[in-house]
């Protein structure tokens, strides 16, 4: 020692005094469930993906997304977006524009070719996939990727299902779904269009599938029993929807009545504007209020010219006259009659009053449960029958794109496991990032991106798709709102609040750990995590 | 001010894995040099310890490591340095409790006359150490504009000796010395001063307020105040869990707090003249400060809140009035 | 080079010779002329790589050249009197981390009551906190001194205070000899800090030592400077090969080996002394000096053999410990009491506050010490009328007011008085 004894000391010498000894409460880093993700009915690990997104790294964000959700560009248009409802950044600003980074990873995805590697190994098993509808791509995808020889078989002359056949072009162009279905024939899928399965346990034996997945959806118009008289025009929403894949546009004249108040009835409603009808109405027995469909369409709808008749039901059609009975909400919010009535000319009626599902390829097949006019499953997607599992609209759901596709994906993992001889491993769900575990203050102010809308005076000339994407850079800003809650995101902020230097940071990607030897458990690591990762535990001696 | 746009997520958290290496804070780079490193003997959640590490860390990197530090005798000299052990990992030394600024004269001129101008100096205290005893030297160093810049961690008392009032003791506050006891209970109103305003008014090269809630603002000032010669003082808000009556986990947010209401103006300042302000981003009532810290609780005795807590919300006000603390 | 000079400015001429880099700059009497010889030299380009920096208080005087010596610069001050106890803390400081600061005291006195003129009680009062204390009899050895308190200062690590008498010594012109910057330069090599603020070799200076290890820090203080004895020795030696006369060492002997009374006494009163004893010599009286030069760390052992053979002990003390008596007196008793037979020790205050030390008072002094032997100390040339009348004042007031003002009320009078009997004589 060349200094004087105890005056001067050598530095860094206090790292032998282990404050971590003072410690009652310890800080360790939690992931927890973000509310984004455990709305996501397609399981999308959406802040998994918003990650890489805003590294401005897009290929292995979308690669990220489709590992739970083979569709983005699909999905990027339709989806309802649960996610942003449950969005932790909606108490702050205005939720992230998920489904718009969704949309704009898919389509760079098909612009530039983007594409799923097929499996590295075949199992061998062979699993037969009913419907291409969303519920049998996202399942013969998951179980492709899993190693399972696929065969999707679909009764229609195209794959899509309700996305080609009940979705308006305006809404989803058509060259998305074929980009998309593409990719996932691609990986070796086998598509077998036009070829209905009548009977699924023929089919099974004959073919010799090891498990079947059934999705052949809902697509029979749900008809409701009105007085008719003289020549009236009457259609179905399915029918008509279906009818605008073909050749020669359906005739709807001048004026058109919907009756329905679902995300259909507007599909059709603005589907008529666009065939040149100068009046649509959509009658509708309550409000605006309890209104199934989604108010933003409504309002996409409102902008286009379509009229609402709200609190009204058909009573009887008389040629071009349809005779409307005015209705009044009871105190229960149920609407009954009022007896007041009134006139509605229409050149035709179109009901949009829901659907029902062609269940006939189940007539022989074993154990099959019915119930409400839809497919009993298990937890784990599979019928009574053994093997066969189903899915989408024809089991219980929501019927959406969306579930379909979690349908598709969650039943492809257990008949995955199935086919091995196991039950499906599912890891415990997280602890809830709420709001409340978020510091707040560390988010800049952002406001949401709004997409580029088509004016609504262009959008009736035409079938174009009426919301525009994200350019690469709102995409990047709108992906770089994320919170990431409950998960870790690096901002360093333990590894520079902590007083005492005892948060290690492990380097990029690598996230940080805890010094023990030296943490005093003041706390300031989990109060001033933005994300909400890093929970305080009671130390025990 | 670092500004960086389109980085929302983690724009104002220590780090972001977002930007390049080279723009990142000091404290979040792996290569920080931990000047106060751990074993230390500071409380859970010092504001003072976290408020030397960042300046230190930054005047560091400001100074290519080639940096000195003079301490005035207080907590930080105190639970550093208790023999066998020191928690510096730089040259540092500790002298008395009034003449931090002056050993710090001393060493800078050293510097000049042993050929190592390179070497910079920064002399650190506590407020009582700052704006007490220590005030003196700290005048004279600041109008013989020696090269020292000297940062002052303002935890509003005489902590290491057991809390008691210093002047830069805000008003209410209960200290050992000015218990809430009497008519006038807590500090005295209308005591006290704000040496930054002294400093300002010695003309030097350059002078900052900073707090523990905004590291990139205490950066970046460090930084700047690095990038003068000549005597340049900045002053640290750095709440203290102990002498404070606080949560240990509340060590930011209060800090944060007193940013907020306006209570702890922070601007920067060259040559005499005022040339920043930092504004208040989430506006605050003092009250929601005030709450947090036992050093108030007498105001707001059986959830009735004393009149003094409107006379310290008009401080807070004066102050935004004063500095312009709010956008207009 | 022989010069008719004034103290200050040799000094500042020598202390420039020494190469001081940081040099720092407070006014108060009697030590200004030094500091501002200095700055002069400074600012003419004779003393180059130097900062000079004017300070705000004797504290900041000592804590800047605290940070200097610290950080690896010779560093250098001056003070006095009150200036001295305005830095008390940073001088304690300086001793306790162990900075080779060199520190010329010019010696004045402390008030109250105010005092401007020359005596010990400056240097007393922080005799204990650990600076080596040396003091210059003449102008000559008040610079001289200061070259080897620098080589002494960095060979031991230790602050050293050269204590010059205010006026007698600071303001006094005298002949000195100003060595050449190459004698001083081959005496005084350049600093090299045992402990220095290098980013380097990073270390913490100044840690705070609780009760395992304050007790050795402070025996390593002692023994430091107990066995500096020899050093002490050896440096005047080799002051006095190269230049010439003899300055500094632990103590000088005059005319002592002897004496039947030998004088104890530092500083510039020597030489009056000196006068004395050559008179009373003359006279045929036994009379003997030793001229203390180093006061800290105090030189027992050499003390004991200089007055082994005495049989009366003489201490001078140009200050005062009221409680106690003479400060030095009490080191020599202390020092001498275990020898075999101890020689009877004698205490005289002496010079307080200016008051001129005469060669009179002091042939009276050193024949009652032998004659008439007297108890505690004996305050030279006191008048005794005037502190009569006011200890009877005091006898009568139980609360009696400031003695100072008292005292020269009655001095006063007294001045007034004789004024009117010489007027009346006249008449």
């Amino acid at each position: 020692m060349k200094h004087p004894f105890a005056i001067a000391l050598d530095v860094g010498s206090s790292k032998a005094n282990h404050t971590g000894s003072w410690r009652t409460l310890r800080p360790e880093y939690v992931d927890r469930l973000p509310p984004c993700n455990a709305a996501c009915p397609a399981g999308e690990d959406i802040q998994g993906w918003l990650f890489h997104a805003e590294s401005g790294d897009y290929e292995a964000a979308w690669h990220a997304l489709t590992a739970n959700n083979p569709l983005p560009a699909i999905m990027g248009r339709v989806c309802y977006h649960p996610c942003e409802g449950a969005c932790n950044r909606g108490q702050l600003d205005s939720a992230v524009g998920i489904n718009a980074v969704e949309r704009f990873l898919g389509d760079l995805a098909i612009a530039e070719g983007w594409g799923f590697t097929p499996p590295a190994e075949e199992t061998g098993k062979r699993v037969l996939v009913v419907g291409a509808g969303p519920a049998g791509l996202s399942a013969a995808y998951h179980l492709r990727r899993a190693g399972h020889a696929v065969v999707l078989r679909e009764a229609g002359p195209m794959a899509g299902g309700m996305m080609r056949f009940g979705i308006p072009k305006y809404r989803l162009p058509r060259d998305v779904i074929d980009a998309e279905v593409a990719r996932i024939t691609a990986m070796g899928v086998g598509l077998e269009l036009n070829t209905k399965v009548d009977d699924i346990e023929k089919t099974m034996t004959e073919h010799g599938f090891d498990a079947a997945f059934l999705a052949v959806g809902a697509h029979i118009a749900r008809r409701a029993y009105i007085p008719a008289a003289g020549a009236a025009k009457i259609l179905d929403a399915v029918s008509l929807l279906r009818s605008m894949e073909g050749e020669a546009p359906p005739l709807l004249g001048r004026r058109v009545v919907v009756y329905g108040g679902g995300n259909t009835a507007i599909d059709v409603a603005r589907t008529a504007r666009r065939l040149g009808a100068e009046e649509a109405i959509i009658v509708y027995r309550r409000t605006r209020e309890k209104m199934p469909a989604h108010d933003f369409e409504l309002e996409e709808a409102l902008e286009e010219g379509v009229s609402m008749k709200w609190l009204s039901t058909i009573k009887n059609i008389d040629g071009g006259h349809l005779e409307i009975e005015k209705m009044a909400l009871d105190d229960k919010g149920f609407p009954q009659p009022t007896g007041e009535f009134e006139t509605l000319e229409a050149d035709s009626l179109v009901l949009a009053l829901g659907q029902d599902v062609d269940l006939s390829l189940l007539d022989k097949a074993p154990g099959i449960e019915i119930e409400n006019g839809v497919v009993k499953v298990g937890p784990n997607m599979m019928t009574g029958r053994p093997g066969v599992f189903a899915g989408g609209d024809m089991a219980p759901s929501e019927r959406t794109v969306t579930v379909a596709v979690g349908h598709g994906k969650k039943a492809a993992r257990h008949i995955d496991a199935w086919l091995r001889g196991a039950a499906l491993d599912v890891a415990a769900k997280h602890a809830s990032a709420s709001f409340d575990r978020l510091n707040t203050w560390y988010y800049e102010d952002a406001p949401a991106t709004v997409r580029p809308m088509l004016e609504a005076a262009r959008r009736i000339d035409s079938f174009s798709e009426v919301q525009g994407g994200l350019d690469a850079t709102n995409a990047l800003y709108e992906a770089r709102r994320c919170l990431s809650c409950g998960n870790c995101f690096e901002c360093d902020n333990c590894y520079g609040v902590c007083p005492d230097n005892a948060v290690i940071k492990l380097g990029p990607g690598k996230r940080f750990s805890i010094d023990y030897d030296y943490c005093k458990g003041c706390g300031l690591c989990a109060a001033e995590c933005p994300c909400g990762a890093i929970d305080m535990v009671p130390e025990t001696l | 001010m670092q500004k960086l746009k389109f980085y929302q997520k983690g724009t104002l958290t220590v780090g972001n894995r977002l930007v390049d290496e080279a723009s990142h804070n000091v404290q979040a780079s792996q290569e920080r040099s931990n000047s106060l490193t751990c074993g230390h003997r500071a409380c859970q959640g010092c504001g003072e310890a976290l408020g030397a590490r960042y300046a230190i860390d930054a005047a560091m990197r400001a100074a290519g490591k080639q940096l000195i530090a003079v301490n005035a005798t207080g907590c930080l000299e105190v639970f550093t340095t208790p023999y066998p052990e020191t928690s510096w990992q730089m040259p540092w030394m500790h002298s008395l409790f009034g003449n931090a600024a002056a050993v710090a004269t001393g060493a800078a001129a050293a510097m000049r006359v042993t050929g190592k101008s390179t070497t910079r100096v920064v002399a650190q205290g506590g407020d009582g150490g700052t704006t007490d005893i220590g005030f003196g030297c700290l005048s004279g160093m600041f109008e013989r504009n020696d090269d020292v810049l000297y940062i002052c961690y303002d935890n509003e008392g005489y902590m290491n000796t057991g809390v008691q009032r210093s002047s830069a003791t805000p008003p209410a506050a209960r200290t050992a010395t000015t218990p809430a006891i009497g008519a006038q209970p807590g500090n005295v109103f209308g005591t006290g001063k704000f040496v930054p305003k002294i400093a300002v008014a010695h003309d030097i090269p350059y002078v900052a307020t900073a707090s523990v809630a905004d590291l990139h603002d205490l950066e970046a000032k460090v930084t700047k105040a690095m990038a003068f010669h000549g005597a340049r003082y900045i002053q640290i808000n750095v709440p203290c869990p102990l002498g404070w009556g606080a949560a240990s986990h509340d060590t930011i947010r209060l800090a944060r707090l007193a940013i907020e209401t306006g209570l702890f103006p922070i601007f920067e300042a060259e040559y005499g003249r005022i040339t920043q302000v930092r504004r208040i981003r989430r506006p605050k009532p003092v009250a929601e400060y005030l709450k947090l810290q036992r050093r108030y609780a007498h105001l707001f005795r059986d959830g009735v809140e004393d009149p003094r807590v409107a006379r310290i919300q008009a401080i807070a006000d004066r102050h935004i009035d004063e500095y312009g603390l709010l956008e207009t | 080079m022989l010069e008719q000079i004034e103290g200050s400015k040799a000094m500042a001429r020598v202390i420039a010779l020494c190469r001081p880099q940081v040099i720092c700059a407070y006014p108060i009497t009697p030590q200004t002329h030094i500091v501002e010889g200095l700055g002069d030299l400074v600012r003419e380009g004779a003393l180059e790589t130097c900062e000079f920096i004017n300070v705000e208080s004797e504290f900041a005087a000592l804590s800047v050249a605290i940070g200097s010596s610290a950080a690896g610069a010779r560093s250098y001050t001056a003070t006095a009197s009150q200036g001295l106890l305005f830095m008390a803390e940073a001088v304690y400081n300086a001793a306790g981390l162990g900075l080779p600061i060199v520190m010329t005291l010019g010696n004045r006195a402390i008030g109250a009551p105010i005092n401007i003129w020359n005596d010990h009680s400056d240097a007393m009062a922080l005799r204990e906190s650990g600076w080596v204390q040396l003091f210059a009899e003449t102008n000559q050895e008040a610079a001289d001194l200061h070259v080897i308190a620098f080589r002494l200062a960095e060979e031991l690590s230790v602050p050293v205070m050269v204590c010059v008498d205010g006026f007698i010594l600071t303001h006094a012109m005298e002949r000195v000899d100003i060595p050449t910057q190459q004698d001083v330069d081959a005496y005084l090599p350049p600093y090299e800090p045992v402990q220095v603020l290098d980013p380097a070799d990073p270390i913490s200076i100044g840690a705070m030592v609780g009760p395992d290890a304050f007790t050795e820090v402070r025996y390593l203080q002692y023994y430091k400077q107990h066995t500096a004895f020899d050093l002490i020795a050896d440096l005047a030696a080799e002051f006095a090969e190269r230049f010439g006369r003899a300055s500094g060492g632990l103590l000088r002997q005059y005319r002592s080996a002897d004496a039947e009374l030998v004088v104890v006494a530092m500083g510039s009163v020597n030489g009056t002394i000196k006068d004395v004893i050559d008179e009373m010599r003359g006279e045929g009286l036994s009379v003997g000096l030793v001229t203390l030069v180093t006061f800290r760390p105090f030189p027992t052992a050499a003390l004991q053999q200089a007055l082994a053979q005495a049989r009366h002990v003489l201490v001078i003390d140009r200050s005062l410990d009221p409680g106690m008596g003479g400060p030095l007196a009490s080191n020599v008793d202390l020092a001498l009491r275990n020898l075999a037979s101890p020689p009877a020790i004698h205490s005289a205050i002496a010079g307080l506050g200016g008051r001129p030390v005469t060669k009179a008072s002091l042939h009276r002094l050193f024949r009652q010490a032998m004659t008439e032997p007297w108890e505690g100390p004996h305050f030279l040339d006191l008048n005794e009328r005037v502190v009569g009348r006011e200890l009877h004042r005091r006898g009568k007031a139980r609360r009696s007011g400031p003695a100072a003002e008292s005292i020269l009320k009655i001095l006063e009078t007294e001045r007034a008085a004789a004024f009117q009997a010489r007027s009346e004589t006249a008449k």
